[in-house]
């Protein structure tokens, strides 16, 4: 079998030194390493919201649905419910998913559906030019706050814990590497994972200087031990300075949402002999 | 021609819908066809609740001001509806809570006699209304054990008490005609939605759409489909689509304020070219308005829903044959033309109780879905004569399937270029035209009643039942278009030709379809519209237009 070309012709517009880059190539990588597993990409669903993280819906070559802001989950949800074979992948931002679409998010770990979600969190919306997102740090000046905004960020970490995700994790556009690993081992994870990946935004928040000194590999940290991952997860609030902890926070076993909503098989005979039924229990 | 009517009525809680469920089937094994009409306000326990079961040997869509039989569950039901019984009227009533002339049931006494839960009391007034209509005992027995889902042995033993309290009051004529199904319009859409196909479907509840979430709920394994109750409309609209992303067939479902949160994903899908189906059931609005009664004020707004311009097929059965038909339609050319079909319904006909006979479904055209052959690669919106691009799935060998709400290229990669944006929406007009000219296949204009009549109702929806009677009664002809979108000018021109005036009926205050119509040059002579929430009576319409040709 040829190796598929991973990378779509569609002209690249990122700016230099986005961290979109990094993300593109680890799930490019990704992929590649499940086609010489002998795996197929047919399968494979990447499902984007809009903004800057959204136009990896262009660039890489796999099916994709490039969906409305903040709607990627609930697409992914139809598309896993009606096909539970496919591998779905959503791609989205902080603005994208942490704001417009919050409830999706919540629910989404709620039920454990078996979608991956990486969040490219850059903290700041880049596609409407730099305003403050819901982890951008209280007092960030953007275009809609010039003086600085007044309400603290929120800790996706935590929100994602109190709701029920059953893979969560933290990574950083910096580190290649480990946020490979993050991605392989969310795709693998039979359940809901959630990838929060700290993104480098090169026009509008080049925080590297800010994360670099702060982040840290997590070790030995029980990742099946609940409290002791929220206390990891309350370290580092996404305003005050911290510690950043980089790795696989919390993962538990849970019955999916896909699984329990299956439909009975029906052939398309027995459905005319069902609505007769139906209709003699009417009369 | 025999007709009954019976009003029941009682406090929110008192079971009036599924007694008056039991009415309706024992005039239906009376041979009698059925309509009844559910009236309840917006909340669960106290309030005034009341059911309408008329019967008729001809089908019929509506009730009469006037009733034969008034079973009273609590005193209000006689004050409230005082104008719609008298002297002539049977009236039953629990005796225990409510003072009246008539036939008094002791129910507390009944049900203590025979040891029987609260619940059953109303068997006791089922019981008493048999014998007051001189319905026999064997039909009662027979009616129960099909209806009751348990302790059917109880409940016959407490309408027995009442039945042998009374004598025959008003004896009901039996008809000739067998016993059909009763469905309510939510369920004939349902049953319309399974025949196109669907796989599953996906609401948040709102009424008076959430009768069908719950029928195909209770029903999912019967016909091995999937429902799914999400965290708001926005995530219904946007799963169904997923659905449709990955080839499955759903549908959706709601009402005016849960389709507002819709828009979005109304526009998705004509962008994306997804196929999709939504009932649209109205209410009363602006806004939250009267939760539990009817209006006909959303056509503008399901007309132009979303932004940008798409091709979006409208249909609004007026009945429950209609209901099965187009709905299964609207799935078939939702997937047929790739864009999202509407099923426009109101409470009236949506929580309405009808007779279906074996003429409710019939088939429809079939339709051929484009599919793709296999022949690399794929692309997601390759341009067409039609406009029509053959679909495949993910999953599908070798497809690279991208689906974008951008302007998109034929691959479904972003573009900004002027010429693409031209081509892209040049070919979602040409399905625009095609959905059009589809409709030459079909009966997108109903026309009934006399030819040459002095005057034409023209109507939409759930008042059809009340217009054709009316026009029977007078002489007139009802031009019912069922599609909306894409709009059957052509069709309606050609019914309405000749010299009588056109009336048009509205449950709207700006007439919606006169308006649709004036944009075609169709002029309406006069508009008769009622906007309080109830829908038509016989006897209201007929009055207004005998008004409008005096």
């Amino acid at each position: 079998m040829t190796p598929r070309t991973l990378i779509t012709d569609a002209q690249n517009t990122w700016c230099p030194g986005c961290g979109n880059f990094t993300i593109q190539h680890t799930l490019k990588n990704i992929l590649a390493d499940r086609e010489k597993e002998g795996k197929s990409l047919d399968d494979v669903v990447l499902v984007s919201g809009i903004g800057c993280h959204a136009k990896i819906a262009d660039y890489l070559n796999i099916n994709s649905v490039y969906t409305l802001h903040g709607r990627t989950i609930p697409v992914a949800t139809g598309i896993k419910l009606a096909n539970p074979n496919l591998t779905v992948i959503c791609c989205c931002g902080d603005g994208d998913c942490y704001a417009e679409g919050l409830d999706h998010l919540v629910f989404a770990a709620k039920r454990n559906i078996d979608l991956t979600l990486i969040v490219h969190n850059n903290r700041v919306y880049g596609l409407t030019t730099g305003q403050y997102t819901p982890t951008s740090p209280l007092g960030f000046r953007g275009k809609s706050t010039p003086l600085g905004t007044a309400e603290y960020p929120f800790n996706p970490i935590e929100l994602m814990l109190a709701s029920g995700a059953t893979y969560i994790a933290r990574g950083y556009t910096r580190k290649m590497d480990p946020l490979k690993k993050l991605i392989a081992g969310g795709i693998a994870h039979h359940g809901f994972s959630f990838i929060d990946v700290l993104q480098i935004c090169a026009t509008f928040f080049p925080a590297a200087d800010y994360y670099g000194p702060r982040v840290y590999d997590l070790a030995g940290h029980d990742t099946g031990d609940f409290e002791a991952s929220c206390h990891v997860a309350r370290e580092w609030d996404y305003n005050t300075d911290a510690r950043i902890a980089l790795g696989l926070l919390y993962r538990r076993q849970a019955p999916t949402f896909e699984e329990k909503m299956q439909p009975r098989p029906v052939a398309a005979n027995e459905r005319q002999e069902a609505i007769t039924a139906l209709l003699k229990s009417r009369t | 021609m025999n007709e009954v009517s019976v009003l029941i009525g009682g406090k929110a809680g008192d079971g009036i819908n599924s007694a008056g469920a039991m009415v309706a089937q024992l005039l239906n094994h009376m041979g009698y066809r059925i309509y009844l009409y559910f009236d309840y306000p917006s909340l669960i326990r106290g309030g005034h609740n009341f059911a309408i079961i008329r019967g008729a040997e001809q089908e019929i869509g509506t009730c009469r001001d006037r009733v034969d039989f008034v079973l009273a569950l609590n005193q209000e039901t006689l004050d409230r509806h005082r104008s719609r019984w008298n002297a002539e009227t049977a009236v039953l009533f629990n005796a225990d809570l409510v003072k009246g002339q008539g036939h008094g049931i002791p129910i507390r006494e009944i049900l203590t006699a025979e040891n029987a839960p609260e619940i059953m009391g109303n068997s006791a007034i089922i019981g008493g209304f048999a014998k007051a209509a001189g319905i026999d005992w064997e039909m009662v027995t027979a009616v129960f054990t099909s209806h009751i889902p348990k302790g059917v042995e109880m409940n016959l033993k407490v309408a027995r008490r009442a039945y042998d309290l009374l004598e025959p009051v008003h004896p009901v004529s039996r008809c000739d005609s067998l016993p059909v199904p009763l469905l309510t319009g939510n369920e004939a859409i349902g049953l319309g939605m399974i025949r196109g196909g669907l796989e599953a479907y996906v609401s948040y509840p709102m009424t008076p759409s959430s009768s069908l979430l719950h029928f195909l709920a209770e029903q999912k394994d019967r016909f091995g489909i999937q429902v799914v109750h999400p965290e708001n409309e926005i995530a219904v609209v946007l799963m169904g689509l997923g659905f449709a992303c990955a080839g499955k067939r759903a549908a959706v479902g709601t009402s005016g304020g849960g389709f507002c949160l819709m828009t979005e994903g109304v526009s998705f899908a004509g962008m994306a070219e997804l196929p999709l189906v939504f009932l649209v059931s109205q209410r009363t609005g602006p806004s939250t308005g009267l939760p539990t009664y009817t209006g006909q004020s959303d056509l503008r707004l399901v007309l132009h829903a979303g932004q940008g311009e798409f091709p979006r097929l409208i249909v609004a059965p007026g009945n429950v044959q209609e209901a099965v038909y187009w709905s299964e339609v609207a799935m078939n050319l939702a997937w047929k033309f790739q864009v999202p079909a509407f099923i426009l319904a109101d409470k009236t006909f949506s929580e309405g109780t009808y007779s279906t006979g074996p003429d409710a479904f019939a088939d429809v055209p079939s339709e051929e879905l484009p599919r793709w052959d296999n022949g690399a690669p794929y692309r997601r919106y390759a341009d067409s004569p039609s406009g029509i691009s053959p679909l495949a799935f993910p999953g599908m060998k070798d497809a690279v399937v991208k689906v974008n709400s951008y302007f998109h290229d034929e691959a479904g990669i972003t573009s900004e270029e002027g010429p693409v944006v031209s081509a892209m929406t040049e070919k979602r007009l040409r399905k625009w035209q095609g959905l059009r000219a589809e409709m030459d296949r079909y009966s997108p204009v109903n026309v009934s009643g006399t030819a040459g009549a002095p005057a034409t109702i023209l109507c939409w929806g759930s008042t059809k039942g009340v217009c054709t009677e009316v026009a029977g009664a007078l002489g007139l002809r009802v031009v019912q278009p069922v599609v909306l979108a894409p709009s059957p000018q052509d069709q309606i021109r050609k019914a309405l030709d000749g010299p009588g005036r056109i009336i048009c009926v509205e449950e709207n205050v700006t007439g919606q379809l006169a308006e649709l119509a004036q944009q075609h040059g169709i002029a309406v002579d006069t508009k008769i519209l009622k906007y309080d929430g109830r829908p038509f009576t016989r006897e209201e319409l007929e009055g207004k237009i005998r008004e409008v040709l005096a």
